[in-house]
């Protein structure tokens, strides 16, 4: 390297200094202390004791942990496949050209620019058994709703539908890619004649492939960690007998109010495996179906 | 070369910046207090403090409002910065204490001549954590039966005769709640004890008033085995949730939705508005009775102040062996371990635990002063026409506190879960109970165990502080 080069790096490195310093001050270290704290028993104002992997053993018989899980993998299970598939079919239809069509767009996006706290109030009085909207709407046509956040059976399809008001950032990819879709394609489709279903199925679906992907995988990831919602709604009670018990809720309980920050980010590294895992196994699900243009 | 210049230059000041200095203008030594309450609360200690303030030529107290101080208080102790003087939940001290982030006062209190007799005995108690005295008293509370005199009235009972036993209440919450059913192809309001078994058995009727409910505000369900003789855990090392006692008490609080119906009770719930509002349910009219602390004058006082209202004892299953049963809490003052001033810190405490101090701030907070000593005035000229039932309480042999284990915040999360599961119908009192039980034990045997190691190292850690 010659002095130039050096004096380069030099100022290159002074340059990013603030990014780096960022990184490993605030991420790189406090993820290694985690993983170390993961394998103690630690208060957070004690030091910690090194307890090998009892944390994890724990785990194994703590019918919260695999509750909250349960929980969480319910959730994803059915939330992000729906919000893929709605978000998909609303960006279809507002990439339609028809009058109005921003005004549309402008209102599907709202609901996502509102904050976490805000949707978890609107939905508790949505969801009210006695005066909520969604009782007042069905009691119209003859149906007694169910008391949807005090009935253990209706929690977690209360919180799917509560998620799936805010596929706004969903819906906003879709329609880029969309929009991506080159115009040829259709163009000679419709001179086969093809009927609009198998235009979806045949051009638009695999050209937008590799951002269903990307949906899929942000999709998960975010529901896998879900927390704002279930935690403004039912505090860190989890709802009746905890059926709205979230994986993120009962790590910030350990870590925040039993002071078992030990166990905490043993929870932490569990999660995130777990998302690894899932991402991983849908890479490779999917790896067959993706089609890059340039690859 | 500027730029790196400008940044290591800010480095190097760095930690100058954004401490507060210690001293005022005039050479006084700022001691930095947490204050938890808002409001009027905090009103009442700021007077206090400027008390304080202006009685002193050597220390300037800045008082600072902080919410979920029970979180911030560990993490700023953790990371070396705590304030001086700090609030604290008496139902904290322990956990506190035993993870070594308070300085223990026994030096200064022993100094000062104070003693566990200046204090309501139980109290003092709560205080103190292993042997050591952690933190002095400020605004104390007990919980009674507060009721509806006009509800009352309305159902034909006598409005200054409140129940005194747990028999004689649960008569007049059927008396007092009032349901709308279909009899005969009409619609009707009757009270629950006029419905005929029948009605009682098929529970299609929709409630509109309440006598009472064991879940509103539900802020203390998991102790109702306090009224029936319960024990949560036996002092050291043993859960004993599912001890007979708290099976009988969480079979009184199954006994509601059995007989008035979960879905009905929930959707009753639903019409209930914030508690801290006028769609509060006892504000509201809605529940007529219901266990509450001296604070709830306040509420009554803000959100319904032409409500007739009592307050006794809440009734106990067995009125000739539990008399006066009731939960104490009471606010406190701690030093936490790594506070700047320590000395500086007890000087303010001490001065807060003056009689004419502690009787300011509980006449501005509107509870009883912890002290044994009572001036004349401060009884008599109390906004709360019922101090005196409160204080009387805290003297009661009954007045029990939150258990002093180092897993009650679990705990409390356990038994709200087997409450939810109980109300619902989904378990039997003894399942939910020995559930919480096992849980608890595996918790409280992990943290035990813990202590043994580091038990003989702690001790003598707090000796010489």
């Amino acid at each position: 390297m010659t002095r130039g080069e050096r004096r380069n790096l030099a100022v290159g490195l002074t340059f990013i200094s603030p990014w780096l310093i960022g990184f490993f001050a605030f991420t790189l270290y406090p993820v290694l202390a985690s993983l170390y704290y993961a394998f103690c028993d630690y208060d957070v104002l004690t030091r910690p004791v090194w307890i090998g992997t009892l944390n994890f053993q724990d785990m194994v018989t703590d019918d919260v942990f695999w509750k909250s899980l349960y929980n969480t993998l319910y959730y994803t299970a059915f939330a992000v496949p729906l919000g893929l598939v709605l978000s998909l079919m609303v960006a279809v239809l507002l990439n339609q050209s028809a009058r109005g069509r921003s005004v549309f767009r402008t209102l599907f996006f709202m609901p996502s620019i509102v904050p976490l706290v805000a949707v978890a109030m609107i939905w508790l009085w949505m969801f009210n058994g006695s005066f909520g909207l969604l009782n007042q709407a069905l009691a119209l046509v003859g149906i007694r709703g169910p008391n949807w956040l005090n009935d253990e059976a209706w929690v977690k399809p209360s919180l799917v539908l509560a998620g799936l008001w805010q596929t706004g950032g969903t819906i906003v990819i879709f329609l880029a890619s969309l929009q991506d879709v080159p115009r040829s394609l259709y163009e000679s489709a419709d001179l086969d004649g093809a009927p609009a279903w198998r235009k979806l199925w045949h051009i638009t679906i695999p050209l937008i492939s590799p951002v269903i992907y990307f949906n899929l995988i942000i999709g998960i990831i975010n529901a896998l960690q879900m927390f704002v919602i279930p935690f403004v709604m039912f505090k860190t009670t989890g709802g009746p007998n905890r059926s709205g018990f979230f994986y993120a809720v009962y790590l910030y309980q350990n870590a925040f109010q039993y002071n078992q920050m030990g166990y905490a980010c043993a929870l932490a590294w569990v999660l995130f495996l777990l998302i690894l895992l899932t991402t991983a196994a849908a890479t490779l699900l999917t790896r067959r179906h993706i089609y890059y243009a340039g690859g | 070369m500027l730029l790196c210049t400008a940044l290591a230059a800010a480095l190097l000041l760095a930690p100058g910046c954004g401490r507060p200095a210690d001293r005022t203008p005039d050479g006084r030594v700022i001691v930095t207090y947490w204050e938890k309450w808002p409001g009027f609360e905090a009103e009442a200690m700021q007077a206090v403090v400027d008390d304080f303030n202006a009685s002193q030529d050597r220390i300037f107290v800045t008082m600072t409002n902080i919410s979920q101080i029970e979180q911030k208080l560990l993490l700023a102790t953790a990371g070396g910065n705590p304030p001086d003087v700090s609030g604290l939940w008496s139902h904290l001290v322990n956990v506190y204490a035993e993870k070594g982030a308070l300085i223990p006062l026994d030096r200064w209190v022993e100094e000062a001549g104070i003693t566990r007799e200046d204090y309501i005995p139980v109290i003092w108690d709560l205080c103190r954590h292993r042997g050591f005295i952690w933190a002095l008293p400020t605004t104390p509370a007990t919980l009674a039966l507060h009721w509806n005199k006009d509800m009352f009235r309305e159902a034909g009972l006598d409005p200054d005769k409140p129940p005194r036993s747990l028999a004689e209440f649960e008569a007049m919450n059927e008396r007092l709640t009032k349901v709308r059913l279909r009899r005969g192809g009409e619609t009707v309001v009757v009270r629950y004890d006029e419905l005929t078994d029948e009605e009682k058995q098929a529970k299609q009727f929709e409630i509109l008033q309440l006598g009472h409910s064991p879940n509103e505000p539900g802020w203390y369900r998991e102790m109702w085995g306090y009224w029936f003789g319960g024990e949560l855990w036996d002092g050291e090392s043993v859960i004993t949730t599912a001890c007979e006692e708290n099976i009988d008490a969480y079979t009184w609080y199954e006994s509601y939705p059995k007989r008035f119906g979960v879905r009905n009770l929930l959707n009753f719930g639903d019409s209930f508005g914030n508690f801290a509002s006028p769609q509060n349910a006892f504000l509201a009219g809605k529940v007529a009775m219901v266990l509450q602390g001296v604070w709830m004058y306040n509420f009554i006082d803000k959100f319904a102040p032409h409500m007739d209202w009592g307050a006794a004892p809440f009734p106990s299953a067995d009125p000739a062996r539990l008399k006066d049963v009731t939960i104490i809490e009471c606010d406190l003052l701690v030093i936490p371990y790594g506070a700047k001033h320590p000395e500086e810190a007890w000087e303010f405490i001490r001065f807060v635990n003056t009689q004419a101090a502690l009787e300011k701030l509980n006449h501005g907070q509107r509870k009883f002063t912890p002290l044994r000593k009572v001036s004349e005035g401060f009884l008599e000229n109390h906004p709360n026409p019922y101090i005196r039932t409160f204080m009387d309480l805290a003297y009661s042999e009954n007045a029990l506190y939150v258990p002093r284990c180092t897993v009650w915040n679990e705990y409390k999360d356990e038994m709200i879960a087997a409450g939810d599961k109980i109300f619902t119908l989904a378990a039997t009192p003894t399942q939910a109970l020995e559930h919480v039980e096992t849980r608890m034990q595996w918790k409280l045997d992990r943290v035990l165990r813990r202590w043994e190691l580091v038990k003989d190292e702690r001790l003598s850690e707090w000796a010489e502080r």
